[in-house]
């Protein structure tokens, strides 16, 4: 089994999530050059970053890179694929998920721990956690308001498509827990067969107690545990 | 090879240069917190305006046979790349 890290100019999370998949969780990670082809994987993590340097809109540039075909390619066979921060930018950009993430409502780049709460679980990349559960991860963004309009936002929560909210340490989806204006509160989107999810906290800076959580490590442990399976 | 250079001359001559004007602007109703911010500063100076929107614009030169083959291929790049159809509308401009 081996995961790939896909790196773009301007990708800077991407060592943090080799570091994770391959070190911490001991599986098998190649860093993926965009100009390279993708060989035979059993999952993809798009990391964080700032791809092209946030050129036209973030994410865009790299979205229309001809790799992300064959990530496209990849996810429609049901394999896993996570985009974190930079990364869930480009795969909104890319059409693989629903919605846009623009300016944060108060414009400023925002680098905090925050609490989430698990809306979905029968994902590819959720279901070490319990429905309901509130963890905590850090974000580090200035892009990361997410808006759908409201046809897209009502499909997407009768499909359950919406995988984390932001949410006080009560759990309750409050407008002060809402750290960049998303609509809903969502932090966190999946496709509908839920093998693409792009989140904006980044698991992989809560992956190892030593960081001050590690509540990240189960979306890892969740995505490797999958790719097992199929 | 002179069929080559047959080719080229032959597009070059039916060929017309274009410059258009591109404007990406967020929606009506799509929160805007750079025209927002831009607004507070602008009170800050004494200047009480009722709204700050922003925009992109974008300056592309380009050739085609006519104009409606330079408006459908700007249009196109629109679609595709330079707008984000959930968030923004676009205008051409060609000159």
């Amino acid at each position: 089994m081996t995961f790939a890290v896909i790196r773009f100019g301007g990708s800077n999370c991407d060592l943090d999530v080799y570091h994770v998949l391959n070190d911490v969780l001991g599986a098998p990670t190649d860093l993926v050059w965009y100009k390279d082809p993708v060989g035979e994987y059993d999952g993809i993590v798009i990391p964080g970053g700032f791809s092209y340097g946030d050129y036209l809109r973030a994410g865009a540039i790299a979205a229309r890179t001809p790799i992300m075909n064959s990530v496209k390619q990849f996810a429609s066979v049901g394999k896993p694929v996570l985009g974190i921060c930079n990364g869930f930018q480009i795969l909104v950009e890319s059409g693989l998920l629903s919605g846009a993430l623009s300016t944060n409502e108060y414009p400023k780049f925002c680098c905090k721990w925050v609490d989430l709460r698990i809306e979905k679980t029968d994902t590819t990349f959720t279901s070490k956690f319990k429905k309901g559960e509130v963890v905590r991860m850090p974000i580090a963004h200035k892009e990361g308001n997410f808006f759908a309009d409201s046809d897209t936002l009502k499909s997407m929560n009768l499909h359950q498509r919406v995988a984390f909210r932001y949410v006080d340490s009560e759990g309750d989806a409050t407008a002060s827990a809402n750290p960049n204006g998303s609509v809903e509160n969502i932090a966190g989107v999946v496709n509908k067969t839920g093998n693409v999810l792009g989140m904006m906290p980044h698991p992989e800076r809560a992956s190892e107690s030593v960081l001050g959580g590690d509540d990240g490590f189960r979306i890892f442990e969740s995505m490797v545990e999958y790719a097992d399976r199929l | 090879m002179n069929h080559h250079v047959f080719i080229a001359s032959d597009r070059s001559g039916t060929r017309m240069k274009y410059s258009a004007e591109i404007t990406v602007q967020l929606k009506p109703g799509i929160l805007d917190p750079e025209g927002a911010t831009i607004q507070r500063a602008l009170a800050h100076l004494g200047y009480s305006v009722e709204s700050v929107g922003t925009a992109k614009k974008l300056l592309i030169e380009l050739e085609a046979s006519d104009i409606d083959e330079a408006r459908g291929a700007l249009d196109g790049m629109c679609e595709k790349l330079l707008a984000n159809p959930v968030v923004h509308d676009y205008s051409i401009e060609i000159q």
